[in-house]
């Protein structure tokens, strides 16, 4: 299936997961200061592991940066 | 009694808050948090790609606590989503609010920063608006429920200094939240002044991450900040214009008058 991440276009095999998709972009599940919205909305660490990407879904996988 | 920088009841260790953004490298960047003597240091957040790891640890290795911000975000939606993540990635609920209007000055959008606010405190923020320094706003953003306000000194990372000293000293009289003033720093000086015109605190990112040397500058700050603070309590002499007041007495003068 096809997914959107942080705007880029991926391919990932049907039923995967959240986590695999962390995976993707090399952030370890273990990341302190990692934040994730599925399809726009805020997806809580614990459900990373459990939750299926629905097919077409946009993710937005983002951390800390220097910033004022 | 001690003189700290209360926020939402939490006291702080130091009236200086430091900007995150900047910095030539991670570790000239945690050798200014240290001589900063800040415990809140604010950062962004974004996509992955553009974020290398290692900002949030070290901060955390300094013994300071994250104060996410909402910097990019040009609509309050934008910026409520953005919090929201903050929220989760950093587990506070503390968040700088931005919202800005305009690409060029990076002026707050006086409009979605309050609507902005408004949604945050009633989904258990504690926000901390960056906004414009317009007395009647930030009276609009204490009323909303921000548990302080920050204006702007002048643009964000110009180093102009505060270019209108009265505006800030009405803002300051027209809300009981703490003052922070935020952006336009660009030395010690500016800094002192914040203090002194009744700010509670100071947030600085261009001014120390853009110094010659950015350890030193973190503490010229840390010290102006503290002496603005003492100066202010202390209560500065009235201006008198255009005479000299000598300070000692003409009684006593001797004659040297030659024979």
């Amino acid at each position: 299936m096809r997914v959107v991440i942080n705007g880029a276009e991926r391919e990932l095999p049907d039923g995967a997961r959240v986590s695999d998709a962390l995976r993707a972009v090399g952030v370890r599940a273990d990341e302190r200061g990692v934040a994730v919205a599925l399809d726009a909305e805020v997806l809580p660490r614990a459900g990373w592991e459990e939750t299926t990407i629905p097919d077409g879904a946009r993710l937005e996988i983002v951390r800390a940066t220097a910033g004022g | 009694m001690e003189d700290r920088l209360t926020i939402a009841g939490e006291a702080l260790r130091s009236r200086l808050i430091l900007g995150s953004g900047g910095f030539r490298s991670l570790d000239q960047f945690e050798r200014a948090i240290r001589a900063s003597g800040a415990e809140l240091v604010t950062v962004a957040l974004r996509r992955v790609e553009q974020a290398p790891g290692g900002l949030y640890e070290a901060i955390e290795r300094a013994g300071c606590r994250v104060l996410p911000n909402t910097a990019g975000c040009f609509t309050a939606r934008d910026a409520v989503a953005t919090a929201r993540l903050a929220r989760e990635a950093f587990q506070t609920s503390w968040v700088k609010l931005e919202v800005i209007g305009d690409r060029r000055t990076l002026l707050p959008d006086a409009v979605e920063l309050l609507q902005a606010a408004e949604t945050l405190v009633g989904e258990g923020f504690t926000v901390l608006p960056y906004t414009n320094e317009d007395a009647v706003l930030a009276r609009r953003l204490e009323d909303a429920g921000c548990a302080a306000v920050m204006p702007l000194g002048s643009p964000i990372g110009s180093g102009l200094g505060i270019r209108n000293p009265t505006a800030i000293e009405m803002l300051r009289q027209a809300v009981g939240v703490p003052v922070i003033l935020d952006a336009g720093i660009g030395t010690a000086s500016d800094a002192a002044l914040a203090m002194e015109l009744g700010c509670d605190g100071v947030l600085s990112a261009t001014a120390i991450a853009r110094a010659r040397d950015p350890e030193r500058m973190a503490r010229a700050l840390r010290l102006a900040v503290e002496a603005g603070r003492e100066a202010l309590a202390a209560g500065r002499v009235p201006r008198v214009d255009h005479v000299a007041r000598a300070s000692t007495s003409d009684a006593g003068l001797p004659d040297l008058t030659p024979a």
